[in-house]
């Protein structure tokens, strides 16, 4: 979807501020939030792109005016009401006002490893890859109103393919419950002028990784 | 937008009062908890582990290793998922790590402009800076101008590569090794390797700078 979280080269927000000596949480809430967010992942509920999805349909103010574990509790609290998991009146209250629904796994303390490791994205491949480094690649114009990992930036342009990743899951189909839809993932490389003019940084190269449906040959 | 949350941070979080965040966090918590859906000494375990183990002192001493052993360099650029798996890291580095290489001519940066991908199991958490506007518009447009924000000035002819993580492919880079540093062991040396410099807005530290 063409939502507010794909920023690459939007311009007007400012300088980028780093934190000397940042603490890797900076209230303990936001150690819960992730926490909580890798816990109910692991129940197998929904997938990484999914929660992805969830946060890039948080509307556009909401996106820009929250911190990155704000926009994740909202997605989070979002999922689990869709999914009928917690009902609205449990948060309003803060408690369980119904017994939980049964899930597939949950993470006990015993298992926390499996919370912390990440998964594997690769999956059998459904046909040969189409593409090899070297190969010219034109990336496709689409708008999809879902989830999609092409950026706006690198839409309708020609670069190059520089490594096969193999064969990964899917995240446009993913996103939505539409299975794996296993793709060949591609590093394609774009001039600088091709994303930004002419009168780009002559030096600059920039590159995606754009599964197969993306491309076309150029 | 860092600004904004650093204030937050400061006008609530910080204070005697409970923040708002807080309160809610607390009660989603207490919610799933009664639901049976999660174990909050398991969220307790995995708060330790992010802010005791996984830190970017594991990507450190990947990157040390590979200055001080070639053949282990030559299989990290290869397959960075496999060279890594050699060393035994407390968390699994996962299938999809690629490492790619600083050289005077040609300097890598690396963004997720879509969300906030970064390599966790090497780096840790990301940085607030990591996962904010400022950054993830700018890095694919005007690296340069994000490297001044670091203090980071490169030769006007080096090859600026971004890479952008759009799927779960994780990047970390490999800083050039800082001159003056021959017969270093690894563990002097992964103290000259910054968070930064695998991300690509920094540099290694020069020896004069070690233990800083």
């Amino acid at each position: 979807m063409n939502g507010v979280h794909d920023m690459g080269g939007m311009d007007g927000f400012g300088k980028v501020e780093p934190e000397p000596n940042e603490p890797v949480f900076h209230a303990p809430w936001e150690g819960r939030v992730m926490a909580m967010n890798r816990a109910m992942g692991a129940t197998g509920v929904w997938n990484i792109d999914m929660g992805r999805f969830s946060r890039e349909l948080l509307p556009p103010h909401v996106y820009l005016a929250s911190t990155y574990y704000q926009k994740w509790f909202l997605g989070l609290q979002q999922m689990l009401l869709e999914r009928g998991l917690i009902d609205a009146d449990e948060v309003g209250s803060g408690h369980a006002l119904r017994p939980g629904k049964p899930l597939k796994r949950k993470l006990t303390t015993d298992v926390v490893q499996q919370g912390l490791t990440r998964g594997s994205f690769y999956r059998q491949a459904q046909a040969p890859a189409r593409f090899k480094p070297g190969d010219r690649v034109r990336t496709k114009n689409i708008h999809p109103p879902t989830h999609t990992r092409l950026p706006r930036y690198a839409r309708g342009r020609v670069g190059v393919v520089q490594l096969v990743h193999g064969c990964h899951a899917f995240p446009d189909t993913v996103a939505i419950d539409k299975g794996d839809n296993p793709q060949w993932l591609y590093t394609v490389v774009f001039e600088g002028a091709e994303l930004w003019g002419s009168d780009t940084d002559p030096t600059l190269k920039v590159s995606i990784d754009a599964f197969e449906p993306y491309l076309d040959p150029a | 937008m860092s600004n904004q949350q650093h204030d937050d941070h400061d006008h609530h979080d910080h204070g005697s009062e409970l923040s708002e965040m807080q309160l809610r966090v607390r009660a989603l918590e207490t919610v799933l908890t009664e639901k049976g859906y999660v174990d909050p000494k398991a969220l307790d375990l995995i708060i330790e582990a992010y802010e005791t183990k996984i830190g970017p002192h594991n990507g450190a001493r990947v990157v040390a290793k590979a200055w001080a052993d070639s053949d282990f360099k030559r299989r990290l650029l290869e397959d960075g998922s496999a060279a890594i798996a050699t060393l035994g890291h407390t968390s699994r580095v996962g299938d999809h790590l690629v490492a790619v290489e600083n050289t005077p001519r040609l300097h890598n940066m690396v963004v997720c402009t879509l969300c906030s991908c970064y390599p966790w199991e090497m780096l840790g958490l990301p940085p607030v800076w990591y996962k904010a506007a400022p950054y993830r518009s700018r890095a694919v447009k005007d690296p340069r101008g994000v490297l001044a924000d670091f203090g980071v000035k490169l030769p006007n002819d080096t090859e600026i590569r971004v890479w952008d993580s759009t799927a779960e492919t994780r990047f970390i880079v490999l800083p050039m090794r800082p001159a003056g540093t021959e017969g270093w062991s690894e563990e002097r040396l992964a103290d000259l390797v910054t968070r930064d410099s695998m991300i690509g807005t920094g540099l290694a530290k020069q020896p004069a700078e070690a233990g800083r």
